[in-house]
């Protein structure tokens, strides 16, 4: 694995070599170890064309406790308001040495151009492209729900995962699907039909326009942001009608199944998507999620850059 | 391929290396154990259960992973993880003993050194291994040896354990000829 562009490119095998890293990884920073010399010397650019609090700070933080340089690239304040292309961005990484670069980008497929291209030599890491992945949200996502409902270990064989919302503008879900779909998980996707996006049919997963159907049926819940920036047309009449038939609410929260999660990859719309109770529940995960998420990209990027190229 | 230790003499040497750790330490009080995987986890296990049967008092050990702290990760593919786990209590003030297979370039024990560290301040580390073959690349030495063997830089040192290899044999096999 020289890149981590699509989880379609991630074998089940590496996935779960993925998963028991960031385990190991976790364990250790819960048992004061918090800094590891492996990355010294090394430099992770982070190249967010798009805004981001969490997953900027998380692959930040990742790379730190490796030891490893980083250098913070936002599209606000960069020559690219002046026009700069992305081939020219990359060039100037490479002249400076980049070992890996995280890229977030509204385009999607943005990662795979800079990956095939051969504009650089370092490795790429896909933290969002568009509307198409977001692999390791997706994988962050998988340890999570395994770390809750799997005790830790092995893979997701026999889980039921409810994915609703945006499924249509959303990178997290597509990469979900194709992540949990490998790791034995069964996955339904519960969304308005404008929501759901052409094809969605061929992507393996059931599918429901019924949230209250689902709702008791599910080991996982993982609500979607409402993607407001992406949304050029009318998907839903009115916010509260949305929130009404697809959002989760205390009196949904009371119906799931025991010891069943609730997730959001964030940012929340409370109120939209799900309510502020049901975020501050007992079986909501989300904060969870998000410290998970540096152990997670840590597995990722020692597993990347810690060997031979 | 030769044998150079068979299940009697590998015993043998591990209840020697107990009573030296027992003796120069004065007890077990202060001692734990820190087993470097996959066989010197194995290999500290047994020290601990030898020390515990002459004591009648349980030792502290547990098992230290070195891998995120190797000065050759850039050379070969990234290897996996492998489960650390500190005694509670921690190594402040203890007399960690580390514990490993063979003992060779003294890399690991670098890469070991640095890794404790990271988790406390012991009062010494010494150092326990089954085998010594020599060839050290760093001034690094064993407080503790089962048995020294010369060997060529072609040969290569193989301990097998029951734990992990179903049969208990230190053996030496020339690289060229296996």
């Amino acid at each position: 694995m020289n890149h981590l562009l699509s989880i379609n490119d991630v074998t089940r095998e590496s996935a779960l070599e993925i998963l028991d890293t960031a385990a190991e990884l976790s364990r250790l920073s819960e048992n004061s170890i918090k800094k590891f010399p492996t990355l010294r010397g090394r430099t992770v650019v982070n190249l967010f064309f798009e805004d981001s609090t969490r997953t900027r700070i998380s692959f930040e933080a990742a790379a730190k406790r490796l030891s490893a340089d980083v250098i913070n690239f936002s599209a606000k304040g960069s020559s690219l308001s002046k026009g700069e292309s992305l081939k020219d961005t990359a060039l100037t990484l490479q002249a400076m040495g980049a070992d890996a670069v995280v890229i977030r980008h509204s385009a999607s497929g943005a990662a795979h151009q800079l990956a095939r291209q051969k504009w650089m030599s370092g490795a790429v890491i896909n933290a969002g492209d568009g509307t198409h992945e977001h692999p390791t949200q997706a994988l962050l996502d998988a340890f999570t729900i395994r770390r809750n409902l799997a005790n830790g270990e092995g893979d997701l064989k026999g889980l039921r995962v409810g994915i609703v919302g945006d499924i249509l503008h959303s990178r997290v879900a597509r990469s979900n699907v194709l992540l949990l779909q490998k790791l034995g998980a069964t996955v339904v996707l519960i969304a308005p039909p404008t929501l759901l996006p052409v094809g969605v049919e061929k992507w393996g997963t059931e599918i429901s326009f019924n949230l209250d159907e689902e709702i008791d049926e599910v080991d996982v819940i993982m609500m979607l942001r409402v993607q407001r920036e992406r949304m050029d047309d009318l998907f839903f009449p009115t916010e509260r009608e949305y929130s009404r038939n697809f959002g989760l609410n205390n009196e949904r929260i009371q119906r799931m199944k025991k010891g069943a999660i609730v997730m959001h990859p964030g940012p929340m719309n409370r109120g939209l998507e799900i309510s502020a109770d049901s975020a501050d529940s007992k079986r909501s995960v989300i904060v969870e999620q998000v410290a998970n998420g540096v152990s997670v990209r840590m597995a990722v990027l020692y597993l990347l850059l810690g060997g031979s190229q | 391929m030769s044998v150079i230790l068979n299940a009697g003499e590998i015993n043998r040497a591990l209840r020697r290396i107990s009573h030296e750790i027992l003796e120069k330490n004065h007890g077990s009080a202060d001692v734990v154990l820190l087993g470097i995987p996959t066989r010197g986890a194995h290999l500290s296990l047994r020290i601990a259960q030898e020390i515990e049967s002459i004591e009648k008092n349980s030792v502290r050990h547990g098992i230290l992973d070195i891998t995120m702290y190797r000065d050759d990760l850039k050379m070969r593919s990234p290897r996996p993880l492998l489960p650390t786990e500190i005694p509670s209590g921690g190594i402040d003030n203890a007399h960690v003993v580390l514990v490993d297979d063979v003992f060779y370039s003294g890399r690991t024990i670098r890469a070991a050194l640095d890794a404790i560290n990271e988790v406390g301040r012991p009062r010494t580390v010494q150092l326990a291994v089954l085998i010594d073959r020599g060839h050290r690349e760093l001034p690094i030495r064993a407080d503790y040896v089962g048995k020294n063997i010369p060997t060529a830089k072609e040969e290569s040192v193989r301990v097998h354990l029951l734990e992990t290899d179903g049969v208990d044999q230190v053996v030496i096999e020339n690289r060229k000829s296996s």
